[in-house]
């Protein structure tokens, strides 16, 4: 590919965000709308609609983070697999009786005041890390898109002759997992 | 601008790639009406095959040989009433279709035509793929449970079972497609779509052929989720039509239901698309590296030209074969003019062809190169969009419990087993 | 069944709540719940019909489900009902005689076949052999058709589109003879009291004997498609099984019960027609299920070319009308003759007060009674299972209704 063409094709080389920040912002605005839309919506099946936009968003905002690989296994598993199960189980429910009740209870104040400490606590770390000790800065990773998936891959299982860091970690959880499908495979047959 | 056409003629990369919001418009463009396109050709071509399968004659009132029946369907299904049942859901049985027409759409973004014939060749693009094509099932899981009656509800709650369980053994047998890809000198695989046929070039075979059988058994088991994971038959349990009527669109009508249809072939195409990509050998023509002389490119690159001549000639002999009646008159110069046209795409595609036999960078080399790549990538697609027929004409159906024990009784294990061989095959043999 | 049943939304019947049980209990269902589900789940009750591509016509069935296994079902018929056996009353012997074609309209000459014999017994009239002849021949010609219709219904609700047009492709031929002999295809009305009205045409035993060399390697054509098919298997082996103590109790004939491994046929058991001078065999079953069901009738396909064969080869010349009185007037008495319809057991009972018409006419349908084993057959099966059973019965709602 001849170089001159390169550059009069694209519009920015070397690391550039994926997409303008229009996108972030529209992305952004949408999960955050539709998971407003998730709590209150009183008929469930709108809510689990509301949420799977919601993780689409944030599916859309991993992408922009030069992470397609959290991204694609946002959609497969969150909003592919565990959407269905949802949606299955919820079709079951009576919707009408749940309809009826009031969709908030007593406890919603504490709620907003979690929420609301959350929000003080990322805002902090927001602004503490932007400039007084640069907080993120030697944790700022390079974000190839490229290699990404590979990143991933290595840190879990190591590269070539090397253990991963988190194999480990990920071996346990896999069968903290496999433990938990057995689980539920017994508690829901009567008889094997 | 003609400048700017040329220039992108010349360039080796997807307009994802390069970064041209432009181009990549444009390309969205071409395959949205590309597909909308195949998709009134399969209709035409599924009711002409099943009709010769069972000794009919299927649609042969409107156009010579029903040709245009397609679009009359078209017209009917956009003028009908469309009718939202008073006790549905409104906004979700709205909102349906679109999810499943999204999701099948969506696809197509990573689906590699050629090597720079696509919008994007994602990082992550067979990943990408399973994952959005599985959201369709959200729109029949949630069309069944908007229409608010009993039929519909009994296929959508089949449906996500029946989508759920198939999407694992799908799974396993594409990541034994893609172990394959990392058999090279890095030791690194790829997850992008067209990165995988760029790694059946490199390794000179496709990967169906792979340590046989394991490369054939995961296509095996991928070409039987896929006709399930798509709810054709023999796994169309979710529309069954003489058990749920006519399942989760059953009180679907006008475009609406249109839109399940489209979504429906689109989905059948997408997934046959996955299919050529990681076993077939994508958009290479036979034997790139055995018959690799300029010689050989060009008599290949005659194949597109030669088919849609053969095209002509079966329409034109249709044509002549037509009975010497009035009735037929008018029919008779439709079907030779469609043959007439048949006959100068194929004399353009050979133009292009002669023109651009020699190797070089040259404006008609490029055109032929691409029409090459999408000519063999479409002639794959199309031998399993036939095979989708094939299967309705000839299975019954298979009961809900039967299928769901086959994909995680058998499926699963026989995937699970050929995923773990070709890690163990690929570390030893090489 | 009450009609508020129908009006319960799905929302009401997934729920628990009153309206929902007070509907269940207002219906007829009696149905005992089998086994508690695990989960506490809700039933579902759907109506399958009258509207239904696969209820052959207007049956409705409703389902009561736990998930998708069926707990019961309870037919509701008479959708369909035209008051056949009345209208006999009010009919002479002679005129009331085409009526029987539309009950089994698939199987209209045999219909014809029982009515004229048991009004023949009851005149004390015997049919001339060569009336005999032609009754057996387009008798079992018409049991092929009533089989092949069959088995494309029955295989298009099991989700093979094809085998139905090549049935129906098959079937023509025979259409064709009938129309040939008496000008109609589907409702005959080919007997008379007394013999046949018509004389075979010219050329009716060619016409015969083409249709069975070219009609041999059609069943093996069919059975190509079906009979090893691992989804045939699967969808009709242990589906919808019926002992042969169970059939009997619940009065089941024809291929059902045979599948089950009685061997009960009126052409042998108790002989009428020119039956008893054919070689043929029965076939049996020995598991009852769909799959069985599905062997014998297409052995029976074979067993009927077989005595088509030999009545075609045998065919005696003579008169093909008996002495029959130009007004037909039994002698008062009661009567019951039945024959071996396609279907099963066909029976006529005639009580004649000594008048021209009928003082009472009932029919033993075959469809009817053996539409009382689904029931039986379907409980713990699923949807899918309902419907191949409901084929595999093998009714028509013309006969069930009359």
């Amino acid at each position: 590919m001849n170089p001159a063409l390169n550059s009069a094709l694209s519009i920015n080389s070397g690391m550039a965000p994926v997409a303008t920040p229009w996108f972030f912002y529209a992305l952004a605005g949408m999960a955050v709308l539709s998971g407003v839309f998730v709590i209150t919506r009183r008929n469930a099946v709108h809510a689990a609609l509301a949420l799977i936009i919601t993780l689409l968003s944030v599916a859309g905002l991993y992408l922009m983070l030069y992470a397609p690989f959290v991204a694609g296994v946002q959609i497969i598993v969150y909003a592919g697999g565990i959407m269905v199960l949802f949606l299955f189980v919820i079709m079951l429910v009576n919707i009408e009786r749940s309809s009826k009740e009031r969709a908030f209870n007593r406890m919603w104040p504490v709620g907003l005041a979690a929420a609301g400490a959350l929000m003080v606590l990322f805002a902090s770390a927001i602004v503490k890390g932007s400039h007084i000790n640069d907080m993120f800065r030697d944790r700022l990773m390079p974000l190839p898109e490229s290699t990404n998936t590979q990143q991933i891959a290595s840190l879990l299982y190591g590269e070539a002759g090397r253990m991963g860091q988190y194999t480990f970690a990920f071996e346990i959880a896999s069968l903290l997992l496999l433990v938990a499908i057995l689980g539920a495979v017994i508690m829901t047959k009567k008889k094997i | 601008m003609p400048n700017f056409i040329m220039s992108y003629l010349g360039s080796t990369v997807t307009p994802g790639e390069a970064g041209s919001q432009f181009w990549a418009l444009i390309y969205v463009l071409i395959i949205f009406a590309g597909v909308s396109v195949a998709v009134i050709c399969m209709n035409w071509i599924e009711r002409k095959a099943l009709a010769h399968f069972q000794i009919r004659l299927g649609p042969m009132r409107v156009g010579p040989h029903g040709l245009l029946q397609p679009f009359a369907d078209a017209l009917k299904l956009m003028l009908k009433e469309d009718i939202i049942p008073a006790e549905a859901d409104q906004f979700v049985f709205w909102v349906a279709p679109l999810i499943g027409l999204l999701a099948a759409f969506t696809v197509y973004t990573v689906i590699p035509f050629g090597p720079s014939q696509a919008v994007s060749d994602m990082n992550i693009g067979i990943l990408f793929m399973l994952g959005v094509s599985s959201l369709g099932v959200l729109g029949i899981v949630v069309s069944g449970w908007a229409s608010n009656s009993h039929y519909p509800l009994i296929g959508a709650l089949r449906s996500s079972a029946q989508m759920v369980s198939y999407e694992v053994a799908m799974g396993l047998a594409v990541v034994s497609a893609v172990l394959m890809t990392s058999l090279n000198a890095s030791g690194t695989g790829t997850l992008s779509m067209i990165g995988i046929v760029q790694a059946q070039q490199q390794q000179g075979v496709w990967f169906i052929f792979k340590f046989f059988p394991l490369g054939f058994l995961a296509f095996v088991i991928f070409a039987i989720a896929m006709v399930a994971e798509t709810n054709r038959a023999p796994f169309d349990m979710a529309e069954a039509e003489s058990e749920l009527t006519a399942g989760y669109h059953t009180e679907y009508s006008g475009l609406r239901w249109s839109l399940f249809m489209l979504a429906e072939y689109a989905a059948m195409i997408a997934v046959s698309s996955i299919a050529v990509t990681l076993w077939l050998g994508g958009w290479m023509r036979p034997f790139p590296n055995l018959l690799h002389a300029p010689a050989w490119d060009f008599i290949f690159s005659l194949f597109p030209g030669l088919t849609f001549g053969g095209l002509a000639a079966i329409a034109m002999i249709g044509a002549a074969r037509m009975p010497a009646h009035s009735f037929f008159r008018i029919q008779r110069i439709g079907l030779a003019v469609f043959a007439a046209l048949l006959a100068f795409s194929a004399l353009l595609l050979l133009v292009i062809a002669i023109a651009g036999r020699s190797a070089d960078t040259s404006v008609a080399a490029r055109f032929r190169e691409g029409i090459d790549y999408v000519y063999w990538f479409v002639l794959k697609v199309a031998v399993f969009m036939y095979l989708f027929i094939w299967y309705r004409a000839t299975w019954p159906r298979y009961r809900f419990d039967q299928l769901m024990r086959i994909g995680w009784k058998v499926m699963l294990p026989i995937s699970l087993g050929v995923l773990l061989l070709t890690a163990i095959v690929g570390v030893i043999l090489p | 069944m009450s009609a508020e049943t129908n009006e319960v939304s799905s929302r009401a019947l997934l729920s628990s709540d009153a309206s929902n049980r007070s509907a269940l209990e207002r219906s007829h269902l009696d149905l005992e719940t089998a086994e508690k589900p695990y989960l506490d789940s809700n039933e579902l009750i759907i109506n399958m019909g009258p509207q239904h591509p696969a209820t052959h016509g207007v049956l409705r069935v409703i389902l009561k489900l736990d998930g998708e296994r069926v707990l019961g079902t309870e037919c509701v018929i008479g959708y369909l009902h035209r008051g056949v056996e009345k209208i006999a009353e009010n009919r002479t012997y002679t005129m009331f005689n085409p009526y029987v074609d539309r009950m089994d309209y698939c199987a209209a000459v045999s219909n014809g076949l029982g009515y004229c014999e048991a009004v023949e017994k009851l005149l004390n009239v015997v049919a001339p052999p060569r009336a005999q002849y032609i009754r057996v021949i387009l008798t079992e010609l018409n049991r092929i058709a009533s089989h092949q219709l069959w088995l494309g219904t029955h295989a298009l609700d099991i989700g093979a589109m094809t085998p139905l047009f090549y049935t129906f492709r098959d079937r023509e031929e025979i259409l064709k003879i009938f129309e040939k002999y008496c000008g109609a295809r589907l409702t005959t009305h080919a007997f008379r009291i007394g013999g046949c009205q018509y004389e075979t045409y010219a050329g009716f035993e060619k016409d015969v004997n083409n249709f069975l060399t070219f009609f041999a390697p059609k069943i093996d054509e069919y059975e190509t498609l079906l009979t090893t098919n691992r989804i045939w298997l699967e969808r009709t082996k242990n589906v919808g099984v019926i002992s042969g103590a169970d059939a009997i109790a619940l009065g089941v004939t024809g291929p059902v019960l045979r599948a089950s491994g009685v061997k009960w046929d009126l052409r042998k058991a108790q002989p009428y027609a020119a039956y008893s001078e054919f070689d043929f065999e029965i076939p049996v079953g020995t598991n009852g299920d769909t799959y069985d069901r599905y062997l014998v009738r297409m052995e029976e396909m074979r067993q009927s070319m077989r005595i088509i064969e030999q009545a075609v080869s045998r065919i005696p010349e003579g008169a093909i009308m008996g002495k029959v009185p130009k007004v037909i007037k039994p002698p008062v008495g009661e009567i019951y003759h039945s024959i071996e319809a396609p279907k099963g057991e066909l029976g006529y009972f005639i009580v004649s007060d000594g008048s021209t018409q009928p003082y009472r006419l009932r029919v033993r349908p075959p469809s009817f009674v053996n539409l009382q084993a689904l029931d039986v057959m379907v409980r713990g099966l699923l949807v899918a299972d309902v419907v191949a059973v409901i084929g595999t019965i093998d009714i028509v709602l013309g006969e069930v209704d009359r």
